[in-house]
Parts: structure tokens; C-alpha cells; sequence
């Protein structure tokens, strides 16, 4: 059990310091949250100045244009971005953390010369066409079907939840080609696509989130036309592919987010001492326990790369063990938050309040908690499935 | 950084879990309830083992191993419900003789309680006012004293979150065999959901707590070990009790071993620091 960072890592970390001291200052100003334009372009643009300095894709393997980084450095870059406070990820996270990813594994030559390069580059971004009205959790009783037409999918169905479709170039897009039957289970038929967003035919209507933003939208799709070179993996085999994008979306999606955790409760400790509720022993324990709650996660993300290092990059299960915790631990910290501040914590002009807005997802997006506890119930401890 | 077992870490472990299996079984566990004492021909082998004299350099006849290598033995220890005063013997084996070689049992008063008081050979602290109380743990005799909480050697606290955390590993691992084995309604009663999702939520306990224990060990940081035996009395407590449920009517009898468990993790939680402790250091440090 090693924690030191090895003379390599640190030469590593100590340059990607001095680069960001010097580039966050030329970032354009943080764009409105709920401005979805202003936050691809801003986005995007951060995109292309890691682009620039060579720190674009850092964990993707070199083919893919890559920089082929260990777990241990992508863990660096994620520790040191967050902690110089530069951007998230943002709009280009389905792109950099799944969608290319996956691209990166299953895609033939072609398909990864077409969309790796521009994904690093942030020229374009993606979104995710999993989910659907009656296919959340139940993913793969997905309807929306795709019919073949010469060299052409046709697509017909909706989608629902995407996140920031509406400024999106890309959707990794799940649809069934072999209806279900007695001999097509559900998981079969299904094919993985990638579809432009300005195919004819395409409809996004923005939903409202609970924070007031439109972060996500419905997604119609009346007869649009994706060529068949369009998709990755073979036909009928998407559900295959959707689970190595599922594991990158789980095993290494929240890693960067903890280390923001521990700078939120470092300024909320400091916000409960200066408003004297740091007197009370109840809020100030609370506090002390989140304190051991995030150091740990981050000992878990540090335990769990180093497992992905031993056991060659695609990350396992245990991003189940940690989305699970770590959902909970976050909201909790904004429950904290709330004692602290006390009506501050009402005031929407506030970052904590839409902070803690935004938190209440995390317990659903990419798999809600009850279906991480079947994941690790079934997958890690090997309970029989069941209803 | 690589924060994984070294090979000579699984070796370690894997010895001192067959040692226990061979020298410490079920049996022997369950004569030590009816009969509490400390079995000193086994505190013996530990010596030989090296478990007292791990951390002495070997100048000093020890191992020259440290904290996280202890961490693992104390782990296997906590998950075999192993008794005796084995974290003040320990700490005790550079000042005490014979406490390296297991010769010696020491126990330590700690705070308002000292365990094993009649069993050892040494008491460090003062234990003159000292009076038996009935110990919820029949694994764990303890004494009362007039004395207040004082703060604990770190490595004790470690060392006592490691046992916890041995402790909760093995309640998730007890429940899960329950629930593939256990029939109800026509199937195992671990593939209903309610019970599926009592043991995700115990392993994910464990590994939090493996991953704070862990590292605790190999910083030796007061502020993450406290942090680690905030966490380790959490997993190992609230494991005991969910595996207790998961074993329905069977989990409340003396006859399983899931109380054995529950009652250690209550014990230990008020043992070197409590959970009040733990969490003000860890806001000091804020
Ligand atoms: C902010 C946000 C962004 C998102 N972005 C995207 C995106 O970009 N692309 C995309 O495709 N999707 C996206 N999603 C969708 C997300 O993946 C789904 O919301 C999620 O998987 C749950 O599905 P559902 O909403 O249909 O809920 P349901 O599946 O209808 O679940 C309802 C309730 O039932 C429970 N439940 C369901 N099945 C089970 C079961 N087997 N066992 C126990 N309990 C169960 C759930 O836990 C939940 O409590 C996003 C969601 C959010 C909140």
C-alpha cells in the first residue's frame, strides 16, 4: 500500500500547477448557469486549451489521440483542475467520459478517426439517448426502433432526460432493431448509434429542471436517418457495448467532484465560524464527520484507481460501491449547509442553494441508488437476482 | 502511488487468517464465551507470529514491519472476534518484557474502563478503584474506574478501527451466505430486494471504512485515523445489526454468533476514542 505519488507523478503534477496558474486567468468570465449556449462555448473553449497543452483525453489510449495517461496521473489532473477551481467537464462530459470512450474501444479505425479527434478538440460535443419515458431504470425495454433502409437506419421513438441536447453535435443514441419476442429477449436487439443532431426529423423539446434550468430535454425522432455507418458494435449487440459505456460512466464520472467537496466544507466550516454556529457541538460534529466521510471517498477513489492500474484501465464495480456513498454524502453536506447558513440557504442568488439543488440528482442520474444496490448486491456479493 | 495490497501484505494477512482458523475455530470461539479467559498458549503462537512484536525494529527482536502491516493482523484478529487485552499488548510490547513475545498479557485502563483487568499479568494506569461490572460482551470482561476519557496513543485508535473493520467485513460475508442459503417464499431470500439491498449497503460500509482504515495506517495522520474510527465503528456496528435482521428470528439468538459480533462493535466503539472524539478532532482540523 503505497500513497506517495512516485518522482514521475509529481514532475507531472508540479507542470500541469504552473500550466493552469497560467491559464485559468485567460478563461473567458463563468457563463449563467442556466445559460446553456454561453456554457458549451465556455466549456468547449477550456476544452481546447487543454487541447493546446497536450492534456486533452489524458486517460484514452494513444491510438484514439490520447495521451495514454495512467489512472494514477488522470487522478492528478482531476485532483489538481479541481483544485485550482477550473472548469467542470460541463458540456463536454458525455463525450470525453463515455461516449468516446466507448468509441475508443468498440469503434472500427474509421469511426475513431471521425469522432476522437473533435471530441479532444471540444469542436463537437455529445449527448446521452439512453433513457426513455418508460425506460429508466429498465433501460433495455427501451421502444425507440430504428428500421433498415439501404445504407440508412431509420429512426422512430423518443428519448428523454438528455442532458444539454439542446446544444448538443452528437447523441450516443440506443435503439432496437429486432422487436421483442419469444425468441429476442430484451437486452438483444438493440444497437448503439451515433446520430448528428441536426438529422432532419429531430425535435428537442427542453424540460425544466427542478433548479429552474433547462439542462435536459425530451428528444423526438420521427423517421430520422442515421447511416449504418453510423454504428458501434455490431447490429443487435448495443447492449453489449452500453455496458462498457455504462462501466466509464460509473467507475470514473464523480472522481474529480469529491475533491470539490472537500473545498465546500473547508469554506462551509469556515462560514460556521465566522456566523458562530461552530459553537453549537451538534453542527460542528456533523461538520467533523463529513470531514472523515469525503477524505475517505477520496481514499476510496485513490483504492479503486489503483485496482484499475492493476487490472488494465476499464473500471470495475466498484464505481457502484462509490457512486452510491458518495450521492449520499453530498447531499448531506448541503443538509449541513442549510443548518449552517440557516435562511441563506433559501436565497437562489446563493451558490449554495443551487448547489444544493443540483445535488438531489445524483441519487438518480446514472443509475439510481436502488438500481447501484442491485449492481453491487448482484455483481460484487453474487445475490441471486430477483424481483 | 499504489494503494493496494503489496504482496507480502496478502501474505501476511493470509497467514494470520489461517493461524486463527487453525488455533481460534468456531469451537474455540464458542468455549471462550462460556468460559472467558485468555488462552495463553494461543496468546503464545500470536507472539510467535509476530503479531505483539510487528512494528519493534529487529534490533529490539522484533519484525520491523509498521502501522499498516499491524492494521492487516488486527483486521484478521477483529474478524475472528479474537479476545484478550490484544491492542494494549501491543502498544506495551517495546516497555513491557515478555508483552513481545506474548508472554506477558498487558491491559491499559482507558478512560472510564479497563478490560481484562483480572486476566493480566500488568495493568498500565491506575485501576486501584477498580470494580467489575457484568460485561454486555462475554468476550470482553471489563472493569470500571473513577477515571475521565484522556486521549489515546493513535496507533490504538487505529488499531481498534482495523478490528472493526475485520469485524464488519465478516458480518456482510455472514449475511450474504444467509441470504443465497435461506429459502423463503420458494426462493433465496437474498434475492429479494429489500434484503439485496441490506447487504449492498453493508459492503459499501466495509470498503469505505477498508479504504479509511487503510490509508490511516499508512499516513499514521491523527486526524485521518480518527476519521477512520469514526467510520470503523459505524461499519462494524450497523453491519452487526443488518446481518442480525437478515437472519431473522435465527440472528437473535445466543446460539448464532451475529450478537458476539454487535456487542465487540459496541464495546470497541467506546474503547481509545469515542465516537464524540473522533468527530471534534476531525472539526479542529477543518
Ligand atoms: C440530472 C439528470 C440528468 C440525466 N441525464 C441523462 C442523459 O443525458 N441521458 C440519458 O439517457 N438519461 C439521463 N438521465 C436519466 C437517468 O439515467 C434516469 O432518470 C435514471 O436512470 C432513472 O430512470 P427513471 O427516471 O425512468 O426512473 P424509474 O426507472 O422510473 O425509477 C423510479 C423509481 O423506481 C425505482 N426503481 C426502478 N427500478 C427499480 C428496481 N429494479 N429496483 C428498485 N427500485 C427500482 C428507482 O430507484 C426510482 O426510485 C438523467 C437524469 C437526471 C436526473
Amino acid at each position: 500500500m503505497d500513497l506517495t505519488y512516485t518522482e514521475e507523478e509529481e514532475a507531472f503534477r508540479a507542470g500541469l500547477r504552473t500550466w493552469l496558474s497560467r491559464a485559468l486567468p485567460q478563461l473567458p468570465p463563468r457563463p449563467d448557469p442556466l445559460d446553456w449556449p454561453g456554457r458549451r462555448a465556455y466549456d468547449t473553449t477550456w476544452q481546447r486549451m487543454l487541447y493546446d497543452a497536450g492534456y486533452a483525453g489524458l486517460h484514452w489510449p494513444e491510438e484514439a489521440g490520447g495521451r495514454g495517461a495512467t489512472p494514477t496521473q488522470h487522478l492528478i489532473f482531476l485532483e489538481e483542475t479541481e483544485r485550482a477551481g477550473a472548469p467542470y467537464v460541463g458540456a463536454n462530459f458525455v463525450g470525453l467520459l463515455h461516449a468516446g470512450p466507448t468509441i475508443a474501444a468498440e469503434g472500427t479505425p474509421e469511426q475513431r478517426a471521425r469522432w476522437l479527434p473533435p471530441v479532444l478538440r471540444g469542436d463537437e460535443i455529445w449527448c446521452q439517448g439512453f433513457s426513455e419515458p418508460d425506460a429508466g431504470s429498465d433501460l433495455a425495454a427501451l421502444r425507440t426502433r430504428a428500421v433498415r433502409d439501404g445504407d440508412d437506419y431509420v429512426v422512430t421513438g423518443s428519448k428523454i432526460w438528455t442532458s444539454h441536447a439542446e446544444v448538443a453535435d452528437w447523441c450516443e443514441l440506443l435503439v432496437r432493431t429486432e422487436p421483442v419476442s419469444e425468441s429476442v429477449p430484451k437486452h438483444r436487439g438493440i444497437t448503439w448509434l451515433a446520430m448528428p443532431m441536426d438529422a432532419p426529423g429531430i425535435t428537442v423539446r427542453p424540460l425544466r429542471t427542478l433548479a429552474g434550468s433547462t439542462e435536459f430535454a425530451e428528444v423526438f425522432l420521427d423517421e430520422v436517418r442515421v447511416p449504418a455507418a453510423h454504428r458501434v458494435g455490431a447490429e443487435n449487440d448495443g447492449w453489449r457495448v452500453t455496458m462498457v459505456t455504462l462501466s466509464f460512466e460509473r467507475g470514473t464520472a464523480f472522481v474529480g467532484e469529491v475533491v470539490a467537496c472537500r473545498r465546500t466544507l473547508a469554506e462551509l466550516a469556515a462560514a460556521a465560524k465566522a456566523n458562530g454556529r461552530w459553537d453549537d457541538a451538534t453542527v460542528r460534529r456533523q461538520l467533523g464527520s463529513l470531514n472523515a466521510e469525503f477524505t475517505a471517498l477520496w481514499r476510496l477513489t485513490q483504492w479503486n484507481v489503483s485496482a484499475a492500474g492493476r487490472g488494465g484501465g476499464v473500471p470495475g464495480v466498484g464505481g457502484s460501491v462509490f457512486k452510491l456513498r458518495y450521492s449520499h454524502a453530498r447531499q448531506e453536506l448541503y443538509d449541513t449547509a442549510a443548518r449552517v447558513l440557516g435562511p441563506d440557504c433559501l436565497d437562489l442568488d446563493r451558490d449554495w442553494t443551487l448547489d444544493r439543488l443540483s445535488s438531489l440528482s445524483y441519487t438518480i442520474a446514472a443509475g439510481t441508488s436502488q438500481i447501484q444496490r442491485n449492481i453491487v448486491a448482484e455483481r460484487i456479493l453474487g445475490l441471486p437476482k430477483g424481483r | 502511488m499504489d494503494f493496494q495490497l503489496a504482496e507480502e501484505q496478502r501474505a501476511l494477512k493470509s497467514g494470520m487468517r489461517e493461524l486463527l482458523a487453525a488455533r481460534f475455530d468456531r469451537d474455540a470461539l464458542r468455549a471462550a464465551v462460556d468460559r472467558p479467559a485468555v488462552d495463553r498458549a494461543l496468546w503464545r503462537a500470536l507472539g510467535e507470529a509476530g503479531f505483539f512484536a510487528l512494528r519493534l525494529s529487529e534490533k529490539e527482536g522484533g519484525v520491523g514491519l509498521g502501522l499498516p502491516e499491524a492494521a492487516l493482523l488486527f483486521e484478521e484478529a477483529g474478524r475472528a472476534l479474537l479476545p484478550g487485552p490484544l491492542v494494549a499488548t501491543h502498544l506495551a510490547a517495546r516497555e513491557v518484557p515478555g508483552a513481545a513475545t506474548g508472554e506477558t498479557v498487558v491491559t491499559r485502563v482507558d478512560g472510564p474502563l479497563v478490560a481484562w483487568l483480572d486476566q493480566a499479568d500488568l495493568v498500565q494506569g491506575d485501576a486501584v478503584d477498580a470494580t467489575p461490572i457484568r460485561s454486555l460482551d462475554p468476550l470482553t470482561p471489563l472493569h470500571r474506574t473513577t477515571g475521565t476519557r484522556t486521549d489515546a496513543p493513535h496507533e490504538a485508535v487505529l488499531l481498534t478501527a482495523a478490528e472493526q473493520l475485520g469485524s464488519a467485513a465478516r458480518t456482510t460475508e455472514l449475511a450474504v451466505q444467509h441470504a443465497r442459503q435461506r429459502a423463503q417464499f420458494g426462493q433465496a431470500v437474498g434475492a429479494f430486494q429489500a434484503v439485496k439491498h441490506l447487504c449492498a449497503d453493508m459492503l459499501v460500509r466495509t470498503e469505505v471504512a477498508r479504504a479509511a482504515v487503510y490509508a490511516a495506517a499508512v499516513t499514521g495522520d491523527p486526524y485521518e485515523i480518527a476519521g477512520a474510527k469514526l467510520l470503523a465503528d459505524e461499519a462494524a456496528v450497523r453491519c452487526a445489526r443488518d446481518c442480525l435482521q437478515v437472519h431473522g428470528g435465527m440472528g437473535f439468538t445466543w446460539e448464532a454468533d451475529v450478537h458476539l459480533h454487535l456487542k465487540r462493535a459496541w464495546v470497541r466503539s467506546e474503547q481509545w476514542q469515542s465516537a464524540e472524539q473522533a468527530a471534534e478532532a476531525l472539526a479542529a482540523a477543518l
